[in-house]
């Protein structure tokens, strides 16, 4: 289910005194199974972008096509789009309610109509996903977890309901490394067992490199680049002026070849960054 | 009466949990010094902060700010001028209806006279670049500008102890920067003691000492350059260290003559120079 912008604008409270244009004029295609990136600095939109994929935000002009349905048409189900586009918040407490985590994540599943036995084993799945134990965790309140707990309860309930379309809005916020890496891996697993696509909002540019296909920009409310992690990160100065940067490993090897040494300054990861250098240093005779 | 947040055998456990969060720590912040707490996700950070500035009391043990024991109910008011903090989930932590006004609630709080809160919310929104938001209604901001203003909120009150949980999580990577550049600015040039809690190795490394908690208990104790020394340690507990010291370890791993407590990009450009 391709999702397609059109000419997108929103503003916010328009006529009043605080309207704030979030968004100008945005065009953008999502093909089927693409991983995504969307970075862009504080305040450029990217949350009320991907809040419009779902219909929990309006275009104040131009269209939003999911699976060639337009969202402002008259009659949409909406509930339908929700379930096949799954949305995690940028804040997690805004999508907890629930008073046990269990019934907190089977809460989107029970809405789909599944079977008892069907909501039970999915719950389970998920929970052991984002890498808590079900049996520790299942009774306790969403509310008396630690910050990165109650993320973690959050994805599960998205994942649980297998969405078609999976949007994170910077799912890995105050997790720790290992629950970081962890979670993205696991995202990365299920969405090839579910063919899912995904949409990954993110300001580490590290786990973007690590992980998207393409990646889109957004500045001031404008989508101001798409393509390939390569070749958006080879513009350093351009995304350094846009509130943004490149990954850690990227940066050295520019400097590297600043310094006239024979290195490709493409890398992006650290296991590309490993076997670069040593490249070089065996060319020098050093390894 | 010492300089200094002292926190003696401290355990915490919250009212309706069976286990402790905290479990004897035991820990010496002194003043003027930058703090970085690191450690994985329910490792007991932010109930330790919140222990820092009494806003939880510990169930056993006791902690002292300055020498006044955050037990003592006359104390609290006193803890909390020298102690401020910003909260992990800035949402929860904003009050009023303007940006401004959250800004100046806490200097208000605090008996500042009105044309120094002026001044003060004014420098502060300068230095998160929210001035142009001063008289919007925060929850109409984007998640990393309220982490701003709850940063602003901070600098205006120029608490002796600044504690920060997680205060840059959703902000992007030049503001980031920035605030990380604040935050040691206050610390070397007006001697401000700062306590921060991430998850973002390449700050701690900011740090002059790093605290790792682990399991409700202080794990590690030392400078960046020894802490991220040990990187098998740190992985074994869900923890990392920045990349390039990552690639140092890897590239020593792999026969390369190189450093294994490389920092930083520039020390790294240093190491791998004569090399290539
Ligand atoms: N509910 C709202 N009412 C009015 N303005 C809003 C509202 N939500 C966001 N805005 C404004 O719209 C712009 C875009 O906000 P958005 O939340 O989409 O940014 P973002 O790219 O997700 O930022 P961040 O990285 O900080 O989460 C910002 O200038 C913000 O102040
Ligand atoms: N309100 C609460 N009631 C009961 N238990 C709690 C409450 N808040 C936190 N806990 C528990 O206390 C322990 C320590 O939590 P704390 O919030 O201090 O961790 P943290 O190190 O800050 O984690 P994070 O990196 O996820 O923010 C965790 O096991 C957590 O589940
Ligand atoms: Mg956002
Ligand atoms: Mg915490």
């Amino acid at each position: 289910m391709p999702i397609v912008v059109k000419n997108l604008t929103h503003v916010y409270m328009p006529g009043t005194p605080f309207e704030s244009v979030a968004l100008r004029d945005v065009n953008w295609k999502v093909e089927d199974g693409e991983f995504w990136g969307l970075i862009g600095h504080t305040g450029s939109g990217k949350s009320t972008l991907i809040q419009h994929l779902n219909g929990l935000l309006k275009p104040t002009s131009g269209e939003v096509i999911v699976d060639g349905v337009n969202l402002s048409d008259r009659g949409v189900n909406l509930r339908e789009i929700r379930q096949k586009v799954g949305l995690v918040f940028q804040y997690p407490e805004h999508q907890l309610f629930e008073e046990t985590v269990e019934k907190d994540v089977a809460f989107g599943p029970r809405n789909l109509g599944l079977p008892e036995d069907e909501i039970a084993r999915r719950v389970k799945e998920a929970i052991e996903l984002v890498g808590l134990k079900y049996d520790e965790i299942k009774d306790r309140s969403p509310f008396e977890l630690s910050g990165g707990q109650m993320r973690r309860v959050a994805i599960a309930g998205v994942l649980a309901m297998k969405p078609k379309v999976l949007i994170l809005d910077e799912p890995t916020v105050g997790l720790d490394p290992r629950g970081r890496d962890e979670i993205l891996g696991q995202i990365v697993e299920f969405r090839k067992k579910q063919n899912m696509t995904v949409i990954l909002v993110s300001h580490s540019m590290e786990d973007i490199a690590k992980l998207v296909d393409k990646i889109a920009v957004m500045h001031k409310g404008r989508m101001v680049d798409s393509g390939t992690p390569k070749q958006i990160f080879k513009n350093y100065e351009a995304l350094a002026s846009m509130g943004l940067d490149i990954p850690q490993v990227t940066h050295l090897m520019i400097k590297l070849k600043n310094r006239g040494k024979d290195v490709a300054t493409d890398v992006m990861t650290v296991e590309e960054a490993e076997a670069e250098v040593l490249k070089a240093a065996r060319r020098k005779g050093h390894a | 009466m010492a300089a200094e947040i002292l926190a003696e055998g401290v355990c915490y456990q919250y009212s309706r949990s069976s286990q402790m969060a905290l479990k004897d720590v035991n820990l010496r912040i002194g003043k003027g010094e930058f703090v970085a707490i690191i450690g994985p996700n329910g490792s007991g950070k932010s109930t330790l902060a919140k222990l820092f500035n009494g806003l939880f009391v510990p169930t056993k043990g006791r902690v002292t700010v300055d020498g006044l024991d955050t037990r003592d109910r006359e104390n609290v008011w006193k803890i909390r001028q020298k102690a401020g903090m910003v909260f992990q989930n800035p949402d929860n932590q904003i009050v009023a209806t303007v940006v401004e006004e959250d800004v100046a609630f806490g200097p208000e709080n605090l008996g500042v006279p009105p044309e120094e809160i002026r001044r003060r919310v004014d420098e502060a929104l300068e230095i998160v670049e929210l001035k142009d938001y001063a008289q919007k209604p925060p929850h109409q901001l984007s998640g990393g500008q309220k982490q701003r203003v709850a940063i602003a909120g901070i600098l205006a009150m120029r608490p002796e102890y600044i504690i920060m949980d997680e205060p840059t999580a959703m902000l992007d990577p030049v503001g980031r920067k920035e605030v990380i550049n604040t935050v040691k600015r206050l610390n070397r040039e007006e001697g401000k003691t700062i306590v921060l809690i991430t998850h973002f190795m390449e700050e701690a490394v900011q740090a002059d000492r790093i605290i790792v908690m682990s399991e409700g208990r202080v794990l590690m104790e030392g400078s960046p350059r020894e802490i991220f020394s040990k990187v098998d340690e740190l992985k074994t507990i869900g923890l990392d260290v920045p990349q390039v010291t990552e690639l140092a370890h890897r590239l020593k791993g792999r026969g390369l003559a190189v450093r294994s407590d490389v920092l930083t990009i520039d020390e790294m450009v240093e190491c791998l120079c004569p090399l290539l």
